[in-house]
């Protein structure tokens, strides 16, 4: 390691100080990338998530979007698994491997989508009531506080049935009402960094406010809000599956959460219907674990009081 | 002959990491008779906590220890689980470093210190032990309705004392006291140390010191072992040791420290430059000589053993007595 | 003799940074501070509420009364009692007033009172969320604390995987399963437990027989509940105690000759629980939604099931009293956490 200090230090002299930042940047992030290669559970996340990923890149490849149809349906209805359809049919005849291939893209769209409006309600906010020490500052974390309090599924079951159904709705409902938990950790981030040497240093030279928090506090705080997003990504699409099926999903769109839905009002619990109703869940489960094995892999790389354990 | 009080024979502690095998502690000898001091000088690193910690057996789970802790003639080390945890704190009582996270947040401080008490003498009455503890606290100096109060209400150093009032809780044979005054400031220093002392004296326990302050160990100890890098390095009489060190690393421990009165030290404090060696980078040949002033070719080949001199002093380099001729620097304390 | 020496410790410092005040206020005020706050919480809930169902809306008459006005004096009756019509700021105090006098509206579908059909739902799910949440709380807890301990070990390591799983689960997928296979029966495997409802319908519900009827009605849904919530719990818990075990005072302890399950009971754990009665406390809403989703799929008759048959007709003023009882709830429940924390961590209290 000292090699690589010394070669650093004689390059420095001829580089400038941005030119120096990103290559410790990218030094930073190799390193985590090796720290996380060598954690099995983190990689078997990753795998997972790259398979439903591929698969919901590849829909139209895997499967006719025409599968999704419900009036060119020609299947048996609720029919069992066989060579032509794998995984069986659902109550319209429609080949359930078909619906689970496109429901993938939709879980992970609304998932994602969602995850990034909740981010970037959770950290503005989350820094400006991390970084501002006046009224401004207790004001919003008080509205956080607030915020964390109402209970998820209510609120959003009441924001659904009053702005209705549909993909962006859900992807506002799932967004807004998620954001505070990103919102505290980013703060506590935020007011940790606010005591290093460096910010006064910075503020010595006469940094102003909005270069202070965008060159010096941002990037630091970004590592753990990277960890944070994976957990986040996780919750979102359980969210999106529960919401689907209490009946306020985009009744247009296929998601693994409608097609448990479909299951759940075609009876197939009591008709026995199992290829119905276990594929669409497994997979969430599946998506879900992925993300939070990364989720959970990246914290303990990060943070540095998760390192101190190992 | 009676059995020493504490006696440690080649104590080798090596911790497993990631990085591969860090020896910590690389066959060290000590002893410790009743009623005596012992202090154990060396800069942070050099394994005097760990040391600390193996007398009692808390050594970590990835660390591999080998050779003796003799406790009154008994093997620490090898003992049976009941034993050991009989002579945890009722035999021998360590008093830790950084009293600020040494003690539970969350438990009274009377509690934290008739805990032992419970554990070792449970048929002694509530009141008894109750009792007891106000002893305790009043023989380090403080008031005994404070046993009410939680760790975060006192400060620095009547945390301090009260580490050291749980030492003494089960009236132990031997107290190990791991830096206990560092952090502290120096008034509160002093006071700290006059009980400690004080108290050993009057019970005629056996005491273990560490510190990497050497003017505080020449103060209050009887005999001197100084560290360095895992190993022992000199042994002797405090007084000797920080008026006439024999080894090149005692030298600049002690002459680290201004001393009063001397007009030269006040405008040249001798610093040591260059840092411990890594334990996973130990040099090969005596561990010291990258940063010795009086390093030569002689001492590259083989770490130097542990050799007498003189009545009760022994230290660990081939250049003693030698003449003080120039130091071959410059291939050997390059990376300072 | 004592010195005052100025203890850092970032601790303290993110403490004041962030109540901004002296922290050694005795537990008294810490109990009124958090009363005050759950209160603007209410408060703050109050108006989310209103903006919901008066702001959002286009024409909150047409929303709200739908279906039931049809005359012009009907509407005219209904805008005077919900206070429609008038500016913003009189609207909200009329809905202020009406929900602290029970006025919470009529029920499209039932039409009977939204106050009435809430106190009937209330008993169920607090059955449910009560007995799933207690046993939740116990197993979970000793699991973490056991895999924490004997960190990576098998029973570790199966308890870790297990929850992860759970928790990866929809809670109502787990029931769905559950009523799949035991209510209703899979391959040789005969049906073990009713698939829905609180109460087989020729029972009496207060007798003897009508109690042992109403557990074994309750058993997979408490069962599913209790799965999801221990598997949250089990890893909060594990969690914290992990942030322990680096900490010196139980190297202290172990000094002091005690056995390794009393530093782990009395010095590891008690402190562990600190962090955890926070964590569980911000994962209260996720019990509630659980409450909501289970009952939904094995038709008990509690808040839960009222507020999604609400969504489908939809049911606005049920869906606003729902809403109201549930945050309430949560507030009341956030409330007692703390209450129960400053208890628990003297720096706190004293």
């Amino acid at each position: 390691m000292t090699q690589t200090a010394y070669a650093v230090n004689a390059v420095s002299a001829r580089l400038s100080a941005r030119q120096l930042t990103r290559r410790r940047r990218l030094a930073a992030w190799k390193r985590v990338a090796k720290q996380f290669r060598q954690r099995r559970s983190g990689m078997l996340g990753l795998g997972i998530l790259v398979f439903f990923v591929v698969v919901a890149l590849a829909a139209p490849l895997l499967a006719s979007s025409s599968g999704l149809d419900v009036t060119k349906a020609n299947g048996p209805v609720l029919g069992p698994p066989s060579s032509k359809y794998w995984l069986g049919t659902d109550d319209n005849g429609r080949s359930v491997l078909t619906l689970l291939i496109w429901g993938a893209r939709i879980s992970l769209f609304v998932g994602l989508v969602a995850t990034l409006v909740s981010m970037v309600i959770g950290t503005v906010l989350g820094l400006v009531s991390g970084y501002f020490a006046g009224w401004v500052g207790r004001v919003t974390f008080r509205l956080t506080e607030w915020f964390l309090v109402i209970p998820f599924l209510p609120l959003a079951i009441v924001l659904a049935s009053v702005l209705g159904r549909g993909l962006f709705n859900i992807v506002i409902v799932i967004g807004v009402t998620s954001w505070p938990g990103t919102a505290l950790l980013i703060r506590s981030q935020t007011l940790s960094i606010k005591e290093r040497a460096y910010i006064d240093r910075a503020r010595a030279i006469g940094a102003g406010r909005w270069h202070q928090m965008s060159k010096h506090v941002l990037p630091n705080v970004m590592p753990m809000v990277f960890a944070n997003t994976t957990l986040t990504v996780a919750i979102a699409i359980l969210s999106e599956t529960t919401l689907s099926f209490l009946g306020l999903g985009d009744p247009t769109r296929t998601s693994w959460g409608t097609i448990i839905d479909g299951a759940y009002h075609a009876g197939a619990i009591t008709t026995g219907c199992w290829w119905f109703i276990l594929p669409p869940g497994v997979c969430v489960v599946l998506v879900v674990l992925a993300f939070t094995l990364i989720g959970q892999a990246l914290e303990e790389i990060l943070n540095p009081r998760l390192r101190a354990r190992r | 002959m009676t059995q020493p009080l504490l006696s440690l024979h080649d104590l080798t502690v090596t911790y497993t990491t990631s990085e591969g095998p860090l020896p910590a502690v690389r066959g060290v000898d000590l002893t410790v008779e009743r009623g005596q001091i012992v202090g154990v000088a060396g800069e942070s690193g050099c394994g005097k906590s760990t040391l600390a910690s193996t007398i009692l057996r808390l050594q970590p789970a990835n660390a591999t220890v080998t050779g003796e802790v003799r406790f009154d003639g008994r093997d620490i080390l090898t003992m049976r689980w009941g034993e050991l945890r009989a002579v945890r704190w009722a035999g021998a009582s360590i008093v830790f470093q950084g009293a600020l996270h040494s003690l539970n947040p969350v438990h009274r401080i009377g509690a934290q210190i008739g805990e032992p008490i419970r554990v070792h003498m449970p048929e002694l009455k509530e009141g008894r032990v109750r009792s007891r503890v106000g002893e305790l606290l009043g023989q380090v100096g403080l008031d005994p309705a404070r046993a009410k109060a939680y760790p975060h209400q006192l400060s620095g150093g009547q945390k301090q004392r009260v580490m050291i009032a749980m030492a003494l809780a089960c009236d132990p044979e031997l107290v190990v006291a791991d830096e206990p005054t560092t952090a502290l400031d120096v008034m509160v220093q002093a006071q700290v140390l006059t009980v400690l002392t004080g108290l050993v004296r009057e019970r005629g326990v056996g005491m273990m010191m560490i510190s990497h302050d050497l003017t505080v160990l020449a103060d209050v100890c009887d005999e001197i072992t100084v560290m360095y890098a895992g190993r022992v390095v000199e042994v002797g009489p405090a007084a000797q040791i920080f008026a006439a060190p024999l080894h090149p690393y005692s030298a600049a421990l002690s002459s680290a420290f201004p001393r009063v009165g001397d007009p030269a030290a006040r405008f040249a404090p001798a610093g040591l430059p260059g840092d411990p060696p890594l334990p996973w980078d130990l040099p090969g040949g005596c561990t010291f000589a990258p940063r010795c002033p009086r390093a030569a070719e002689v001492c590259l080949p083989a770490e130097p053993e542990l050799t007498p001199y003189a009545e009760g002093r022994a230290a660990a380099c081939v250049r003693i007595g030698e003449p003080d001729d120039t130091p071959v620097r410059n291939e050997i304390g390059a990376n300072s | 003799m004592s010195v005052p020496a100025a203890d850092p410790g970032l601790a303290e410092a993110e403490a004041e940074a962030e109540a901004g005040q002296p922290r050694r206020r005795g537990y008294a005020s810490y109990v009124g501070f958090k009363v005050l706050g759950s209160i603007g919480s209410f408060f703050f809930m109050l108006v989310v509420n209103f903006f919901l169902f008066r702001v959002l809306p286009g024409d909150p008459a047409r929303t709200l009364g739908r279906g039931r006005l049809s005359t012009p004096a009907q509407v005219e009756a209904f805008n005077k009692t919900y206070g429609l019509g008038e500016s913003i700021p009189r609207q909200f105090l009329t809905f202020l007033h009406n929900t602290f006098t029970g006025q919470l509206g009529i029920s499209v579908e039932y039409h009977t009172p939204v106050s009435t059909l809430i106190r009937h739902a209330l008993w169920p799910t607090l059955l449910l969320v009560g007995s799933s949440t207690i046993l939740a709380t116990l197993i979970g807890v000793y699991l973490g604390i056991r895999g924490a301990w004997r960190r990576g070990g098998l029973f570790d390591r199966i308890t870790t995987g297990t929850s992860l799983t759970l928790y990866a689960m929809p809670e109502w997928w787990l029931g769905l399963l559950l009523i799949a296979a035991l209510g209703v029966g899979f391959w040789f495997i005969p049906g073990l437990f009713p698939t829905g409802g609180l109460h087989s319908p020729d029972v009496n519900p207060n007798s003897l027989h009508g109690v042992l009827d109403t557990m074994w009605h309750l058993a997979l849904p408490v069962t599913t509940l209790t799965l999801a919530y221990l598997a949250d719990f089990s890893l909060i818990m594990r969690s914290s105690l992990l942030d322990e075990l680096g900490e010196d005072y139980l190297q202290t302890a172990r000094a002091k000759g005690l056995r390794d399950i009393q530093v782990r009971n009395r010095h590891a754990v008690r402190n562990a629980m600190l962090p955890t009665t926070t964590i569980i406390a911000l994962n209260i809403g996720f019990v509630v939604g659980g409450a909501i989703t289970v009952e939904t799929v094995f038709s008990i008759p509690g808040l839960g099931l009222l507020a999604t048959n609400a969504i489908g007709v939809p049911d606005f003023w049920v869906l606003q009293g729902t809403f109201l009882v549930a945050s309430a709830g949560v507030i009341v429940a956030n409330l007692f956490a703390n209450l129960i924390y400053g208890w628990i961590d003297p720096r706190v209290r004293t």
